[in-house]
Protein backbone atom coordinates (compact mmCIF):
# COMPACT_ATOMS: atom_id res chain seq x y z
CA UNK A 1 0.00 0.00 0.00
CA UNK A 2 1.23 3.78 -0.18
CA UNK A 3 -0.45 6.70 1.00
CA UNK A 4 0.62 10.08 1.20
CA UNK A 5 -0.34 12.39 3.75
CA UNK A 6 -0.67 16.59 2.89
CA UNK A 7 2.45 15.77 0.98
CA UNK A 8 4.66 18.83 0.24
CA UNK A 9 7.65 19.86 -0.92
CA UNK A 10 8.92 22.99 -1.36
CA UNK A 11 11.96 25.00 -3.07
CA UNK A 12 13.02 28.48 -1.88
CA UNK A 13 9.06 29.87 -2.95
CA UNK A 14 8.25 26.91 -5.57
CA UNK A 15 5.75 24.93 -4.34
CA UNK A 16 6.44 21.52 -6.02
CA UNK A 17 4.12 19.48 -4.13
CA UNK A 18 0.68 20.97 -2.43
CA UNK A 19 -0.54 18.99 0.11
CA UNK A 20 -1.08 15.55 -1.84
CA UNK A 21 -3.09 13.07 -0.31
CA UNK A 22 -3.35 9.68 -1.92
CA UNK A 23 -4.05 6.55 -1.13
CA UNK A 24 -3.24 3.33 -3.32
CA UNK A 25 -4.32 -0.46 -2.03
CA UNK A 26 -2.36 -3.40 -2.25
CA UNK A 27 -2.16 -4.74 -5.80
CA UNK A 28 -3.54 -1.86 -7.70
CA UNK A 29 -1.73 -0.44 -10.46
CA UNK A 30 -1.91 3.57 -10.21
CA UNK A 31 -1.69 5.70 -13.17
CA UNK A 32 -0.40 9.44 -12.33
CA UNK A 33 -1.04 11.79 -14.87
CA UNK A 34 0.91 14.88 -15.14
CA UNK A 35 2.42 17.78 -17.40
CA UNK A 36 5.81 18.35 -17.29
CA UNK A 37 6.75 19.57 -13.89
CA UNK A 38 3.60 19.03 -12.50
CA UNK A 39 5.15 16.69 -9.37
CA UNK A 40 5.19 13.66 -10.55
CA UNK A 41 8.70 13.11 -10.14
CA UNK A 42 9.10 14.32 -6.54
CA UNK A 43 6.20 12.38 -5.63
CA UNK A 44 7.89 9.51 -6.35
CA UNK A 45 11.82 10.44 -5.53
CA UNK A 46 10.04 11.54 -1.91
CA UNK A 47 8.21 7.57 -2.25
CA UNK A 48 12.01 6.14 -3.09
CA UNK A 49 13.67 7.80 -0.12
CA UNK A 50 15.73 10.32 -2.69
CA UNK A 51 13.97 13.45 -1.11
CA UNK A 52 12.83 14.34 1.81
CA UNK A 53 9.48 15.89 2.06
CA UNK A 54 9.04 19.89 3.29
CA UNK A 55 5.70 18.97 4.99
CA UNK A 56 3.77 16.13 5.52
CA UNK A 57 4.78 12.25 4.82
CA UNK A 58 4.39 9.15 2.57
CA UNK A 59 3.85 5.71 3.45
CA UNK A 60 4.85 2.70 1.66
CA UNK A 61 3.49 -0.65 2.60
CA UNK A 62 2.85 0.98 5.95
CA UNK A 63 6.46 2.29 6.72
CA UNK A 64 7.02 5.83 7.47
CA UNK A 65 9.36 7.41 4.25
CA UNK A 66 10.66 9.99 6.91
CA UNK A 67 10.87 7.65 9.64
CA UNK A 68 12.23 4.75 8.52
CA UNK A 69 13.51 4.83 4.85
CA UNK A 70 16.13 1.91 5.29
CA UNK A 71 12.87 -0.58 5.63
CA UNK A 72 11.31 1.22 2.71
CA UNK A 73 14.10 1.14 0.12
CA UNK A 74 13.87 -3.06 0.43
CA UNK A 75 10.21 -3.12 -0.21
CA UNK A 76 10.34 -0.97 -3.47
CA UNK A 77 11.71 -1.03 -6.70
CA UNK A 78 12.12 2.05 -8.46
CA UNK A 79 12.72 3.05 -11.96
CA UNK A 80 13.73 6.75 -12.62
CA UNK A 81 12.34 9.06 -15.21
CA UNK A 82 16.08 9.67 -16.35
CA UNK A 83 19.03 6.93 -15.32
CA UNK A 84 22.73 5.73 -16.49
CA UNK A 85 24.24 2.25 -16.69
CA UNK A 86 27.69 0.50 -15.61
CA UNK A 87 28.54 0.41 -19.27
CA UNK A 88 31.74 -1.70 -18.60
CA UNK A 89 29.05 -4.40 -17.16
CA UNK A 90 27.76 -7.73 -18.98
CA UNK A 91 23.56 -7.02 -19.00
CA UNK A 92 23.99 -10.28 -16.50
CA UNK A 93 26.66 -8.81 -14.15
CA UNK A 94 24.60 -5.39 -13.87
CA UNK A 95 21.53 -7.82 -12.07
CA UNK A 96 24.19 -9.82 -10.17
CA UNK A 97 25.59 -5.92 -8.63
CA UNK A 98 22.11 -5.06 -7.99
CA UNK A 99 21.08 -8.21 -6.27
CA UNK A 100 23.75 -8.32 -4.51
CA UNK A 101 23.51 -4.98 -3.37
CA UNK A 102 20.25 -6.16 -1.67
CA UNK A 103 21.57 -8.98 -0.01
CA UNK A 104 20.66 -11.60 -2.21
CA UNK A 105 22.88 -14.71 -2.12
CA UNK A 106 24.88 -16.10 -4.80
CA UNK A 107 22.12 -19.47 -5.58
CA UNK A 108 19.52 -16.43 -4.68
CA UNK A 109 20.97 -14.23 -7.93
CA UNK A 110 21.50 -17.54 -9.85
CA UNK A 111 18.18 -18.66 -9.56
CA UNK A 112 16.24 -14.74 -10.24
CA UNK A 113 18.62 -13.60 -13.31
CA UNK A 114 17.50 -15.81 -15.59
CA UNK A 115 14.04 -15.40 -14.85
CA UNK A 116 14.22 -11.76 -14.67
CA UNK A 117 15.99 -11.89 -18.16
CA UNK A 118 13.58 -13.96 -19.46
CA UNK A 119 10.35 -11.60 -18.27
CA UNK A 120 12.09 -8.74 -20.05
CA UNK A 121 12.78 -10.43 -23.31
CA UNK A 122 16.46 -10.23 -22.63
CA UNK A 123 17.77 -14.23 -22.42
CA UNK A 124 19.41 -13.61 -25.82
CA UNK A 125 21.17 -10.16 -24.53
CA UNK A 126 22.78 -11.87 -21.06
CA UNK A 127 26.71 -11.57 -22.20
CA UNK A 128 26.26 -8.45 -24.18
CA UNK A 129 27.86 -5.35 -22.58
CA UNK A 130 25.17 -3.03 -21.16
CA UNK A 131 26.90 0.01 -23.21
CA UNK A 132 25.37 -1.56 -26.55
CA UNK A 133 21.62 -2.72 -25.56
CA UNK A 134 19.30 -0.44 -27.37
CA UNK A 135 17.22 2.17 -25.41
CA UNK A 136 14.27 0.26 -24.93
CA UNK A 137 16.67 -3.17 -24.18
CA UNK A 138 18.16 -0.69 -21.44
CA UNK A 139 14.89 0.41 -20.34
CA UNK A 140 13.73 -3.40 -19.86
CA UNK A 141 16.94 -3.97 -18.40
CA UNK A 142 16.49 -1.05 -15.58
CA UNK A 143 13.02 -2.66 -14.94
CA UNK A 144 14.57 -6.22 -14.82
CA UNK A 145 17.04 -4.41 -12.03
CA UNK A 146 14.17 -3.06 -10.01
CA UNK A 147 12.57 -6.36 -9.42
CA UNK A 148 15.49 -8.09 -8.80
CA UNK A 149 14.69 -8.36 -5.00
CA UNK A 150 11.31 -9.10 -5.49
CA UNK A 151 9.66 -5.45 -3.98
CA UNK A 152 6.22 -5.44 -3.29
CA UNK A 153 5.56 -1.86 -4.35
CA UNK A 154 7.22 -0.70 -8.19
CA UNK A 155 7.61 2.65 -8.72
CA UNK A 156 7.74 3.50 -12.11
CA UNK A 157 8.76 7.06 -13.32
CA UNK A 158 7.70 7.33 -17.21
CA UNK A 159 9.16 3.65 -17.91
CA UNK A 160 7.93 4.43 -21.93
CA UNK A 161 9.86 7.45 -22.51
CA UNK A 162 11.68 7.82 -25.18
CA UNK A 163 10.90 4.09 -26.76
CA UNK A 164 9.47 3.67 -30.38
CA UNK A 165 6.65 2.30 -30.58
CA UNK A 166 7.86 -1.47 -30.57
CA UNK A 167 8.96 -0.85 -27.47
CA UNK A 168 6.52 0.75 -25.67
CA UNK A 169 4.01 -2.03 -26.62
CA UNK A 170 6.89 -4.68 -25.56
CA UNK A 171 7.12 -2.46 -21.85
CA UNK A 172 3.39 -2.17 -22.02
CA UNK A 173 3.03 -6.25 -21.98
CA UNK A 174 5.81 -6.82 -19.13
CA UNK A 175 3.69 -4.26 -17.55
CA UNK A 176 0.51 -6.34 -17.25
CA UNK A 177 2.49 -9.09 -16.81
CA UNK A 178 3.72 -7.36 -13.57
CA UNK A 179 0.23 -6.42 -12.50
CA UNK A 180 -1.01 -10.23 -12.74
CA UNK A 181 2.13 -10.87 -10.27
CA UNK A 182 -0.06 -9.04 -7.66
CA UNK A 183 2.41 -6.04 -7.44
CA UNK A 184 1.55 -2.42 -6.57
CA UNK A 185 2.80 -0.30 -9.14
CA UNK A 186 2.70 3.11 -9.50
CA UNK A 187 3.54 4.82 -12.78
CA UNK A 188 3.42 7.83 -14.71
CA UNK A 189 3.43 8.30 -17.88
CA UNK A 190 2.22 10.87 -20.80
CA UNK A 191 0.99 8.20 -23.18
CA UNK A 192 -2.70 8.31 -21.10
CA UNK A 193 -4.34 5.88 -23.44
CA UNK A 194 -1.57 3.29 -22.23
CA UNK A 195 -2.24 3.81 -18.68
CA UNK A 196 -6.50 3.26 -19.44
CA UNK A 197 -5.65 0.49 -20.47
CA UNK A 198 -3.18 -1.22 -18.02
CA UNK A 199 -4.14 0.61 -14.57
CA UNK A 200 -6.75 0.01 -12.20
CA UNK A 201 -6.72 4.11 -10.84
CA UNK A 202 -5.32 7.08 -12.01
CA UNK A 203 -4.68 10.12 -10.29
CA UNK A 204 -4.14 13.56 -12.19
CA UNK A 205 -1.69 15.92 -10.99
CA UNK A 206 -1.35 19.48 -11.81
CA UNK A 207 0.64 22.28 -10.19
CA UNK A 208 1.80 20.42 -7.12
CA UNK A 209 -2.02 19.22 -6.49
CA UNK A 210 -4.23 16.45 -6.84
CA UNK A 211 -6.74 17.55 -8.76
CA UNK A 212 -8.78 13.88 -9.89
CA UNK A 213 -8.21 10.74 -8.68
CA UNK A 214 -10.12 7.26 -9.27
CA UNK A 215 -11.09 4.53 -11.84
CA UNK A 216 -10.25 5.20 -15.26
CA UNK A 217 -14.60 5.21 -16.14
CA UNK A 218 -14.50 7.44 -12.90
CA UNK A 219 -12.63 10.06 -14.20
CA UNK A 220 -14.17 9.99 -17.63
CA UNK A 221 -17.58 10.63 -15.83
CA UNK A 222 -16.07 13.61 -14.43
CA UNK A 223 -15.60 15.00 -18.24
CA UNK A 224 -19.09 13.50 -19.16
CA UNK A 225 -21.01 15.88 -17.42
CA UNK A 226 -20.91 18.12 -20.46
CA UNK A 227 -20.75 15.25 -23.52
CA UNK A 228 -20.36 16.26 -26.70
CA UNK A 229 -23.16 14.84 -29.37
CA UNK A 230 -22.97 14.71 -33.04
CA UNK A 231 -26.30 14.08 -34.83
CA UNK A 232 -26.50 13.87 -38.35
CA UNK A 233 -29.82 14.90 -40.43
CA UNK A 234 -30.67 14.11 -44.37
CA UNK A 235 -32.72 17.57 -44.57
CA UNK A 236 -34.44 20.44 -42.68
CA UNK A 237 -31.38 21.52 -40.87
CA UNK A 238 -32.44 24.82 -39.53
CA UNK A 239 -35.73 22.89 -37.73
CA UNK A 240 -32.98 20.36 -36.79
CA UNK A 241 -31.39 23.76 -34.77
CA UNK A 242 -34.24 25.11 -33.46
CA UNK A 243 -35.48 21.64 -31.90
CA UNK A 244 -32.12 20.99 -29.71
CA UNK A 245 -31.96 24.99 -29.05
CA UNK A 246 -35.01 24.24 -27.35
CA UNK A 247 -33.84 21.88 -24.74
CA UNK A 248 -32.54 23.47 -21.34
CA UNK A 249 -29.72 20.78 -21.24
CA UNK A 250 -28.38 21.49 -24.75
CA UNK A 251 -25.42 24.23 -25.02
CA UNK A 252 -24.10 25.89 -27.88
CA UNK A 253 -25.25 24.12 -30.62
CA UNK A 254 -22.80 24.25 -34.16
CA UNK A 255 -23.78 23.76 -38.05
CA UNK A 256 -21.49 20.87 -39.31
CA UNK A 257 -20.14 19.58 -42.15
CA UNK A 258 -22.12 17.33 -44.62
CA UNK A 259 -25.42 16.98 -42.68
CA UNK A 260 -24.18 17.37 -38.75
CA UNK A 261 -24.81 19.24 -36.13
CA UNK A 262 -22.83 18.91 -32.91
CA UNK A 263 -23.47 20.23 -29.57
CA UNK A 264 -22.95 19.66 -25.74
CA UNK A 265 -25.14 18.26 -23.08
CA UNK A 266 -24.94 18.68 -20.02
CA UNK A 267 -28.35 16.16 -19.45
CA UNK A 268 -28.35 12.77 -17.52
CA UNK A 269 -28.46 9.42 -19.68
CA UNK A 270 -32.46 9.47 -18.99
CA UNK A 271 -32.06 13.08 -20.17
CA UNK A 272 -30.07 12.05 -23.22
CA UNK A 273 -32.95 9.00 -23.98
CA UNK A 274 -35.92 11.28 -23.62
CA UNK A 275 -34.09 13.80 -25.51
CA UNK A 276 -33.86 11.39 -28.35
CA UNK A 277 -37.90 9.94 -28.21
CA UNK A 278 -38.68 13.81 -28.59
CA UNK A 279 -36.57 14.11 -31.72
CA UNK A 280 -38.36 11.21 -33.48
CA UNK A 281 -41.38 12.19 -32.14
CA UNK A 282 -41.13 15.67 -33.59
CA UNK A 283 -39.88 14.14 -36.87
CA UNK A 284 -36.69 15.18 -37.01
CA UNK A 285 -34.77 13.31 -39.90
CA UNK A 286 -32.23 11.98 -38.10
CA UNK A 287 -29.76 9.74 -39.79
CA UNK A 288 -28.12 8.94 -36.07
CA UNK A 289 -27.31 10.25 -32.89
CA UNK A 290 -23.71 9.70 -31.65
CA UNK A 291 -21.96 10.64 -28.57
CA UNK A 292 -18.12 11.17 -29.29
CA UNK A 293 -15.90 9.42 -27.15
CA UNK A 294 -13.77 10.87 -24.69
CA UNK A 295 -10.88 8.81 -23.52
CA UNK A 296 -8.17 9.79 -20.91
CA UNK A 297 -6.04 12.46 -23.15
CA UNK A 298 -9.68 14.51 -23.80
CA UNK A 299 -10.32 14.25 -19.71
CA UNK A 300 -6.71 15.58 -19.08
CA UNK A 301 -6.97 18.20 -21.54
CA UNK A 302 -10.01 19.37 -19.76
CA UNK A 303 -9.35 18.64 -15.96
CA UNK A 304 -5.85 20.36 -16.54
CA UNK A 305 -6.97 23.62 -18.45
CA UNK A 306 -10.33 24.03 -15.80
CA UNK A 307 -7.26 23.87 -13.35
CA UNK A 308 -5.15 26.63 -15.12
CA UNK A 309 -8.29 28.82 -15.77
CA UNK A 310 -9.55 28.32 -11.78
CA UNK B 1 29.71 -13.71 -8.20
CA UNK B 2 32.11 -15.60 -6.52
CA UNK B 3 33.34 -13.11 -4.07
CA UNK B 4 30.89 -13.30 -1.63
CA UNK B 5 33.07 -12.05 1.55
CA UNK B 6 33.30 -8.42 -0.18
CA UNK B 7 30.91 -5.97 -0.83
CA UNK B 8 29.06 -5.97 -3.88
CA UNK B 9 29.93 -2.05 -3.91
CA UNK B 10 33.25 -2.60 -4.07
CA UNK B 11 33.29 -5.78 -6.01
CA UNK B 12 32.24 -3.58 -8.80
CA UNK B 13 34.37 -0.91 -8.35
CA UNK B 14 37.59 -3.01 -8.54
CA UNK B 15 35.55 -4.92 -11.16
CA UNK B 16 35.34 -2.35 -13.37
CA UNK B 17 38.25 0.01 -12.66
CA UNK B 18 40.64 -3.36 -14.30
CA UNK B 19 38.21 -4.17 -17.34
CA UNK B 20 39.52 -0.66 -18.25
CA UNK B 21 42.85 -0.99 -20.39
CA UNK B 22 42.91 2.74 -19.34
CA UNK B 23 44.70 0.91 -15.43
CA UNK B 24 47.16 -1.07 -17.13
CA UNK B 25 48.43 1.82 -19.05
CA UNK B 26 48.34 4.34 -16.43
CA UNK B 27 50.55 1.78 -13.89
CA UNK B 28 52.90 1.15 -16.98
CA UNK B 29 53.48 4.74 -17.42
CA UNK B 30 53.86 5.07 -13.75
CA UNK B 31 56.54 2.47 -13.54
CA UNK B 32 58.08 3.81 -16.64
CA UNK B 33 58.53 7.43 -15.66
CA UNK B 34 60.49 6.14 -12.52
CA UNK B 35 61.83 3.62 -13.97
CA UNK B 36 63.61 6.25 -16.21
CA UNK B 37 64.38 8.81 -13.61
CA UNK B 38 65.65 6.01 -11.34
CA UNK B 39 68.02 4.89 -14.05
CA UNK B 40 69.19 8.61 -15.16
CA UNK B 41 69.94 9.51 -12.36
CA UNK B 42 72.34 6.23 -11.64
CA UNK B 43 73.83 7.30 -14.75
CA UNK B 44 73.90 10.83 -13.82
CA UNK B 45 75.86 10.26 -10.63
CA UNK B 46 78.04 7.43 -12.49
CA UNK B 47 78.98 10.08 -15.45
CA UNK B 48 80.41 12.30 -12.96
CA UNK B 49 81.94 9.49 -10.48
CA UNK B 50 85.63 9.55 -11.64
CA UNK B 51 86.29 6.09 -10.73
CA UNK B 52 82.74 5.19 -12.26
CA UNK B 53 81.75 3.92 -8.58
CA UNK B 54 77.57 4.20 -7.31
CA UNK B 55 78.36 4.87 -3.52
CA UNK B 56 75.77 3.67 -0.74
CA UNK B 57 75.75 7.47 0.18
CA UNK B 58 74.48 8.24 -3.38
CA UNK B 59 72.07 5.47 -3.43
CA UNK B 60 70.82 6.45 -0.57
CA UNK B 61 70.09 10.08 -2.34
CA UNK B 62 68.56 8.35 -5.05
CA UNK B 63 66.28 6.62 -2.77
CA UNK B 64 64.99 9.93 -0.95
CA UNK B 65 64.87 11.67 -4.37
CA UNK B 66 62.39 8.32 -5.49
CA UNK B 67 60.41 8.52 -2.16
CA UNK B 68 59.81 12.83 -2.65
CA UNK B 69 59.05 11.91 -6.18
CA UNK B 70 56.85 9.24 -5.35
CA UNK B 71 55.00 11.17 -2.65
CA UNK B 72 54.49 14.06 -4.96
CA UNK B 73 52.84 11.55 -7.63
CA UNK B 74 50.67 10.39 -4.77
CA UNK B 75 49.35 13.62 -3.94
CA UNK B 76 49.28 14.52 -7.28
CA UNK B 77 46.81 11.27 -8.28
CA UNK B 78 45.08 10.73 -5.32
CA UNK B 79 42.59 14.17 -6.00
CA UNK B 80 42.03 12.24 -9.37
CA UNK B 81 41.02 9.06 -8.36
CA UNK B 82 38.72 10.16 -5.12
CA UNK B 83 37.25 13.49 -5.95
CA UNK B 84 34.70 12.03 -8.81
CA UNK B 85 33.57 8.48 -7.27
CA UNK B 86 29.90 10.18 -6.37
CA UNK B 87 29.94 12.78 -8.48
CA UNK B 88 30.67 11.12 -11.61
CA UNK B 89 27.82 8.66 -10.66
CA UNK B 90 25.59 11.45 -10.21
CA UNK B 91 26.69 13.21 -13.24
CA UNK B 92 26.27 9.67 -15.00
CA UNK B 93 22.74 8.89 -13.52
CA UNK B 94 23.44 5.90 -11.67
CA UNK B 95 23.88 7.71 -8.01
CA UNK B 96 19.69 7.44 -7.84
CA UNK B 97 19.48 4.15 -8.43
CA UNK B 98 22.74 3.13 -5.85
CA UNK B 99 20.88 4.88 -3.05
CA UNK B 100 17.55 2.90 -3.56
CA UNK B 101 19.76 -0.34 -3.17
CA UNK B 102 20.11 -1.86 0.68
CA UNK B 103 23.56 -0.38 1.15
CA UNK B 104 23.78 1.45 3.24
CA UNK B 105 25.53 4.70 3.02
CA UNK B 106 28.71 3.58 4.65
CA UNK B 107 29.38 0.54 2.95
CA UNK B 108 28.94 2.83 -0.18
CA UNK B 109 31.37 5.41 0.92
CA UNK B 110 34.17 2.67 2.33
CA UNK B 111 33.45 0.49 -0.52
CA UNK B 112 34.47 3.83 -3.15
CA UNK B 113 37.65 4.99 -1.05
CA UNK B 114 38.78 1.77 -0.51
CA UNK B 115 38.79 0.47 -4.25
CA UNK B 116 40.34 3.64 -5.63
CA UNK B 117 42.83 3.63 -2.83
CA UNK B 118 43.83 0.16 -3.90
CA UNK B 119 44.71 1.11 -7.37
CA UNK B 120 46.49 3.29 -5.70
CA UNK B 121 48.38 0.72 -3.91
CA UNK B 122 48.72 -0.72 -6.79
CA UNK B 123 50.60 1.62 -8.08
CA UNK B 124 52.92 2.60 -5.39
CA UNK B 125 53.51 -1.43 -4.68
CA UNK B 126 54.28 -1.78 -8.28
CA UNK B 127 57.15 0.56 -8.14
CA UNK B 128 58.85 -1.59 -4.90
CA UNK B 129 61.29 -3.87 -7.56
CA UNK B 130 62.27 -0.25 -8.24
CA UNK B 131 64.02 -0.18 -4.70
CA UNK B 132 65.54 -2.73 -5.10
CA UNK B 133 68.02 -1.25 -6.89
CA UNK B 134 68.72 1.09 -3.61
CA UNK B 135 69.14 -2.47 -1.76
CA UNK B 136 71.71 -3.13 -4.27
CA UNK B 137 73.71 0.00 -3.47
CA UNK B 138 73.12 0.13 0.11
CA UNK B 139 72.49 2.76 2.43
CA UNK B 140 69.09 1.90 3.22
CA UNK B 141 67.73 0.16 5.56
CA UNK B 142 64.55 -1.84 5.06
CA UNK B 143 63.02 -0.07 7.71
CA UNK B 144 63.04 3.28 6.25
CA UNK B 145 61.47 1.34 3.15
CA UNK B 146 58.11 0.04 5.12
CA UNK B 147 57.93 3.49 6.84
CA UNK B 148 57.93 5.01 3.72
CA UNK B 149 55.24 2.91 2.29
CA UNK B 150 52.82 3.16 5.12
CA UNK B 151 53.22 7.04 4.75
CA UNK B 152 52.27 6.64 1.11
CA UNK B 153 49.13 4.91 2.70
CA UNK B 154 48.48 7.44 5.27
CA UNK B 155 49.03 10.20 2.59
CA UNK B 156 46.45 8.61 0.26
CA UNK B 157 43.51 8.17 3.04
CA UNK B 158 43.99 11.63 4.28
CA UNK B 159 43.85 13.34 0.16
CA UNK B 160 41.50 10.58 -0.27
CA UNK B 161 38.80 11.14 2.57
CA UNK B 162 38.71 14.78 1.43
CA UNK B 163 38.22 13.62 -2.16
CA UNK B 164 35.30 11.38 -1.22
CA UNK B 165 33.72 14.16 0.67
CA UNK B 166 33.99 16.72 -1.94
CA UNK B 167 32.78 14.75 -4.86
CA UNK B 168 29.63 14.03 -2.06
CA UNK B 169 28.77 17.70 -1.59
CA UNK B 170 30.03 18.69 -4.25
CA UNK B 171 27.52 18.28 -7.35
CA UNK B 172 30.02 18.91 -10.46
CA UNK B 173 33.63 16.17 -10.91
CA UNK B 174 35.11 19.16 -12.16
CA UNK B 175 34.63 21.59 -9.22
CA UNK B 176 35.04 18.66 -6.92
CA UNK B 177 38.51 17.86 -8.57
CA UNK B 178 39.54 21.23 -8.16
CA UNK B 179 38.60 21.90 -4.82
CA UNK B 180 40.74 18.29 -3.49
CA UNK B 181 43.42 19.54 -5.50
CA UNK B 182 43.37 22.97 -3.76
CA UNK B 183 43.52 21.62 -0.59
CA UNK B 184 45.99 18.56 -1.44
CA UNK B 185 48.26 21.60 -2.66
CA UNK B 186 47.47 23.34 0.67
CA UNK B 187 48.18 20.73 2.80
CA UNK B 188 51.69 20.21 1.50
CA UNK B 189 52.87 23.32 -0.66
CA UNK B 190 51.06 25.67 1.44
CA UNK B 191 51.91 24.45 4.80
CA UNK B 192 55.32 24.36 3.78
CA UNK B 193 55.53 27.79 2.57
CA UNK B 194 53.71 28.71 5.63
CA UNK B 195 56.58 26.55 7.73
CA UNK B 196 59.02 28.32 6.25
CA UNK B 197 57.82 32.00 6.36
CA UNK B 198 57.40 31.41 10.50
CA UNK B 199 60.98 29.87 10.22
CA UNK B 200 61.87 33.42 9.50
CA UNK B 201 60.67 34.69 12.72
CA UNK B 202 61.92 32.17 15.13
CA UNK B 203 65.31 32.85 15.33
CA UNK B 204 64.29 36.71 17.03
CA UNK B 205 62.40 34.16 19.48
CA UNK B 206 65.19 31.83 19.47
CA UNK B 207 67.83 35.03 20.24
CA UNK B 208 65.49 36.34 23.20
CA UNK B 209 65.50 32.71 24.63
CA UNK B 210 61.43 32.35 24.11
CA UNK B 211 59.49 29.24 22.91
CA UNK B 212 57.90 29.91 19.66
CA UNK B 213 56.16 26.78 18.58
CA UNK B 214 54.09 27.56 14.96
CA UNK B 215 56.65 26.76 12.50
CA UNK B 216 57.13 22.96 14.67
CA UNK B 217 53.20 22.80 14.59
CA UNK B 218 52.70 23.48 10.74
CA UNK B 219 55.61 21.70 10.01
CA UNK B 220 54.01 18.69 11.93
CA UNK B 221 51.03 19.12 9.84
CA UNK B 222 53.11 18.93 6.56
CA UNK B 223 52.79 15.69 4.95
CA UNK B 224 56.41 16.49 2.73
CA UNK B 225 57.98 17.57 5.76
CA UNK B 226 56.99 14.61 7.97
CA UNK B 227 58.07 12.27 5.64
CA UNK B 228 61.46 13.81 4.91
CA UNK B 229 62.05 13.63 8.27
CA UNK B 230 61.71 9.75 8.79
CA UNK B 231 65.03 10.05 7.10
CA UNK B 232 66.49 13.19 7.55
CA UNK B 233 65.14 13.55 11.75
CA UNK B 234 67.47 16.93 12.28
CA UNK B 235 64.66 18.69 10.49
CA UNK B 236 61.78 18.50 13.21
CA UNK B 237 64.69 17.99 16.12
CA UNK B 238 65.79 22.07 14.79
CA UNK B 239 61.99 23.03 14.93
CA UNK B 240 61.11 21.21 18.05
CA UNK B 241 64.04 22.29 19.83
CA UNK B 242 62.78 25.87 19.07
CA UNK B 243 58.99 25.52 20.06
CA UNK B 244 60.20 23.83 23.34
CA UNK B 245 57.71 21.22 22.96
CA UNK B 246 57.95 17.97 24.63
CA UNK B 247 55.70 15.86 22.05
CA UNK B 248 56.79 13.77 19.41
CA UNK B 249 55.68 15.51 15.76
CA UNK B 250 54.40 12.48 15.05
CA UNK B 251 51.71 12.29 17.53
CA UNK B 252 50.41 15.69 16.36
CA UNK B 253 50.71 14.46 13.24
CA UNK B 254 48.62 11.49 13.07
CA UNK B 255 46.25 12.37 15.58
CA UNK B 256 45.04 15.17 13.60
CA UNK B 257 45.37 13.87 10.02
CA UNK B 258 42.82 10.98 11.70
CA UNK B 259 40.42 13.02 12.94
CA UNK B 260 40.37 14.80 9.84
CA UNK B 261 39.71 11.14 8.01
CA UNK B 262 37.31 10.49 10.20
CA UNK B 263 35.40 14.02 10.14
CA UNK B 264 35.43 13.77 6.27
CA UNK B 265 34.32 10.07 5.79
CA UNK B 266 31.49 11.03 8.56
CA UNK B 267 30.33 14.13 7.04
CA UNK B 268 30.50 12.10 3.28
CA UNK B 269 28.54 9.08 4.37
CA UNK B 270 26.03 11.87 6.02
CA UNK B 271 25.55 13.70 3.17
CA UNK B 272 25.51 10.82 0.61
CA UNK B 273 21.65 10.42 1.13
CA UNK B 274 19.12 13.20 2.04
CA UNK B 275 17.63 13.48 5.34
CA UNK B 276 14.28 12.28 5.33
CA UNK B 277 13.29 13.80 8.71
CA UNK B 278 11.32 17.14 8.19
CA UNK B 279 12.98 19.65 9.08
CA UNK B 280 10.08 22.10 10.00
CA UNK B 281 6.20 21.80 9.75
CA UNK B 282 4.31 25.11 8.24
Amino acid sequence: MIETVNLTKKYGSFTALNDLNLSISDGTVFGFVGQNGAGKSTTFQILATLMAPTNGTAFVNGVDVTKDPEKVRKVIGYMPDFFGVYDQFKTEEYLDFYGASYGLSAREREEVIPQLLELVNLSNKRDSYVDLLSRGMKQRLCLARSLIHDPKVLILDEPASGLDPRARIEMREILKELKTMGKTIIISSHILPELAEMCDEIGVIDNGKLIATGTVSEIQLKLQQQKVIIVMVTRDMEKTIRFFEDDPDVINVQRGSNGSIQFGYKGSDEDQQMLIKKAVMADIPMLSFKQLETNLEDVFMEITKGVEEG
Amino acid sequence: MKSTLINPVLNKEIRLRFRSSKSYIGIASYLGILGLISLGFIGLTLSYDYMGTFRPEESRSMFLLISMLQLALVIFITPGLTAGVISSERERQTLPILLTTAQSSTAIILSKLISSLSFLLLIVFATAPLYMIVFLYGGISPSNVVASFSLYAFAMLVIGSFGILASTIIRKTILAMVTTYSVAFFMTGGLAIITLMLTTFSYQFYNQGTDYIWPFLFASLNIPIMFFSVFEPSVMMEFQSMSGFGFSPWIIFFSFYSLFIVGCLIIAIRKLRPNMKIKSKS
